[in-house]
């Protein structure tokens, strides 16, 4: 399972992880942040394989993705 | 009693510097200056430092600055036209109050001129030929010993003040030859750790050298310490050297070669003791409180220098009106002498004795 | 194994003042990740144009010193020859290292100055506002070139990474880009090997990386990504131009 954490902080909602995500995993919020942008957000975290495209392509390294334990 | 060696003044420069400590000199070749580089590249080798000979002088002021950075006792030199070029990095040098050495051995002006001795950098060196409010020592060395003693001193209050220090020779001082006395050199015991140097921020935080501030009311913030760090110069390090002016009507004001031309108007006793002689060391800071106490004793001044009067003003400044000022100058790589002097003098001495009566 | 990425520690936790899809983001963050990955930031030394990125200490904790417009690799100089053991970057822009830092550019690689040169290659002038750059393709408007750069008068972009591989003491030279996350861990790479080479002792060199530049480029930061490949590329071919490794220089 993985987590992805995405800094409302630094995004500036450019839109590079949505689009280089392939399996549509990121989406842009429709919420404003304290920055004033539509930031990314997660839309289904469950579709991540953890390829880190969104992490290499963002301008402002606002994603963070950490491998969760299992429950069990 | 140490031995002398004879040899030119740019020598004389380059050997106060290794001695100094500088291990790290840039340069592009220019008259007269050359014998800088020349020596500088014999020498480093020897010691284990670094000549470059730069593809133009904005890169050798510019590494000057990398060195400087980097905390290293580093030099640059040159003549007026290449002096001109560096003035970038002299306004970045002041900004960032980073301790550098640039020597200027000043040639004919204005462009291209000339490769003779000139004074008419001055303006440039004491006024701030870059961009910006800022200030450097100005040194004004006279003979081949102070070539060697005042590049000495010169890095010491670059590190001191963390300043860029000019020495501001000409061609005629940077060229003639004198014997030389080699003193050791001892650093000043109380010269502070450069803390701020660049060296890699391995356990402790980075350090960054700059002079951009663009959030406002920093930069001002940061003249107003610059300007408060230039008055404690202005106040504590005049230096100047004075012969007869107690006696005297008329006090020459002189520096560098013009200085050794007047000095010996004075002390062949020309005029009956009734002329001094004043030599700015510091050309910035300038000796205006001592001008101005003689010029409230009721002297008169004439500036000599190989210009078209540029120093005569900062001695018109200090003296504002109290007492005459006159004036004697060549341009154009031609130098001041010693008859032309005495009859600028005597005219003087004309003048003072004429208001008196 | 794992899966995970997080900021890199080089990077300060600062937002940056660059703009949403800027290349220049995605650089630093690079550049901080190959700092943290070689375990050199206690004795990396960055040097900060004039351009866009005049502020780069803002955002690397790194020692970094300021240069005036051009001379950064003249001024990286001087920090490398007072500390031989020092990793020294310069980080610049197509202003900054082709235009008025041409002198400084070639001499510090022609000398093979021991240094890593990163190049920022949007073939704009971002910082003021959007003027022509000697980088600029043909044809292309920019609000100094309102026609469109006329080859004529204005002559042909200037190709860096071609140019300075024709030197004998260049020791690697690459031309790289972001257009996509492919392209983006190839510049990751192009960085590692180009401090390496430093580290290595090998010489000088270059990493100049077609960066997306989406405000003056009048794109979306997706499109301008995409430009890169599409467009710069037909300019600024990709590829690397000279290499010790395959050549032997250096050595």
């Amino acid at each position: 399972m993985l987590r992805i954490v995405i800094d409302r902080k630094h995004c500036k909602g450019c839109g590079l992880c949505v689009a280089f995500c392939p399996k549509g995993a990121l989406c842009m919020a429709t919420s404003i942040s304290p920055r004033g942008v539509n930031p990314a957000e997660v839309r289904e975290e469950a579709a991540c394989v953890g390829c880190l495209n969104c992490t290499v392509v963002c301008p402002d390294a606002a994603i963070e993705i950490c491998e969760l334990e299992a429950a069990d | 009693m140490p031995k002398k060696v004879l040899m030119t003044g740019n020598e004389a420069m380059a050997e106060g510097a290794i001695r100094a400590g500088c291990r790290h000199y840039y340069g592009y070749p220019i008259t007269p200056q050359n014998e800088v580089p020349e020596y500088m590249s014999r020498r480093m080798p020897e010691v284990d430092g670094v000549f470059l000979q730069s593809e133009s002088e904005l890169a050798a002021i510019s590494m000057v600055l990398g060195s400087a950075a980097a905390g290293k006792r580093t030099m640059t030199s040159s003549s007026s036209p290449g002096i001109s070029l560096k003035q970038e990095g002299i306004s970045y040098l002041a900004g960032s109050e980073l301790p550098a050495v640039i020597a200027n051995v000043q040639r004919g002006g204005p462009g291209l001129g000339d490769i003779g001795a000139s004074q008419a950098d001055y303006f440039q060196a004491v006024k701030g030929g870059g961009h910006g409010d800022y200030r450097m020592i100005v040194l004004a060395p006279d003979s081949v010993q102070e070539m060697a003693d005042l590049t000495t001193l010169a890095f010491d209050l670059a590190d001191r003040w963390r300043i860029p220090v000019m020495i501001l020779a000409d061609a005629q001082v940077g060229q003639m030859m004198e014997p030389v006395e080699w003193h050791e050199y001892r650093p000043p015991p109380d010269l502070a750790a450069k803390q701020w140097a660049l060296t890699g921020a391995s356990g402790r935080p980075r350090n960054i050298v700059r002079s951009f501030f663009l959030y406002p009311g920093l930069l001002e913030e940061h003249n107003l310490r610059l300007q408060r760090k230039y008055a404690e110069i202005a106040s504590s390090q005049v230096r100047l050297e004075e012969t007869g002016t107690d006696g005297a009507d008329v006090v020459i004001v002189a520096y560098g070669s013009s200085a050794r031309i007047a000095r010996g108007l004075v002390s062949e006793g020309a005029e009956g003791g009734r002329l001094g002689l004043l030599r700015p060391v510091t050309l910035w800071p300038f000796p205006s409180r001592r001008i101005r106490e003689l010029a409230e004793r009721g002297k008169a001044f004439l500036v000599a220098e190989m210009s078209a009067g540029q120093m005569v003003e900062d001695v018109r400044l200090a003296v504002e009106g109290l007492t005459p000022v006159g004036f004697y100058g060549r341009m154009g790589g031609s130098m001041l002498t010693t008859e032309e002097m005495a009859r600028e003098a005597a005219r003087m001495l004309e003048l003072v004795a004429g208001g008196a009566a | 194994m794992s899966i995970s990425y997080r900021r890199p520690g080089a990077l300060i936790d600062k937002v940056t003042h660059y703009c949403p899809g800027c290349g220049h983001g995605i650089a630093h963050r690079l550049i901080a990740e190959v700092i943290d990955e070689l375990d050199i930031r206690g004795r990396t030394i960055g040097m900060a144009p004039v351009g866009c990125a005049v502020v780069a200490y803002d955002y690397l904790d790194i020692d970094m010193c300021e240069a005036p417009h051009g001379r950064t690799p003249a001024v990286a100089t001087g920090v490398k020859r007072a500390l031989p053991e020092s990793v020294v970057f310069s980080y610049q822009g197509d202003g900054d290292l082709a235009a008025i830092g041409t002198a400084e550019i070639i001499h510090a690689a022609n000398r093979g100055e021991n240094i890593t040169v990163i190049f920022i290659n949007n073939a704009v002038y971002g910082m003021t506002g959007g003027q022509m750059a000697p980088t600029t393709p043909e044809k292309v408007k920019t609000t100094t070139s309102p026609y469109g750069r006329c080859t004529e008068t204005e002559g042909y972009p200037l190709k860096v990474a071609e140019l300075l591989a024709g030197l004998d003491r260049v020791a690697y030279s690459v031309r790289v880009m972001m257009a996509s996350p492919g392209d983006v861990r190839a510049v990751r790479e192009a960085l590692l090997k180009a401090f390496r080479c430093q580290m290595e002792r090998r010489g000088f060199s270059i990493v100049e990386i077609l960066s997306p530049c989406p405000t003056y480029w009048k794109l979306d930061p997706v499109e301008a990504f995409r430009h890169c490949a599409k467009e710069m590329t037909k300019v600024f071919p990709l590829g690397v131009y000279r290499d010790w490794e395959e050549t032997g220089a250096n050595q």
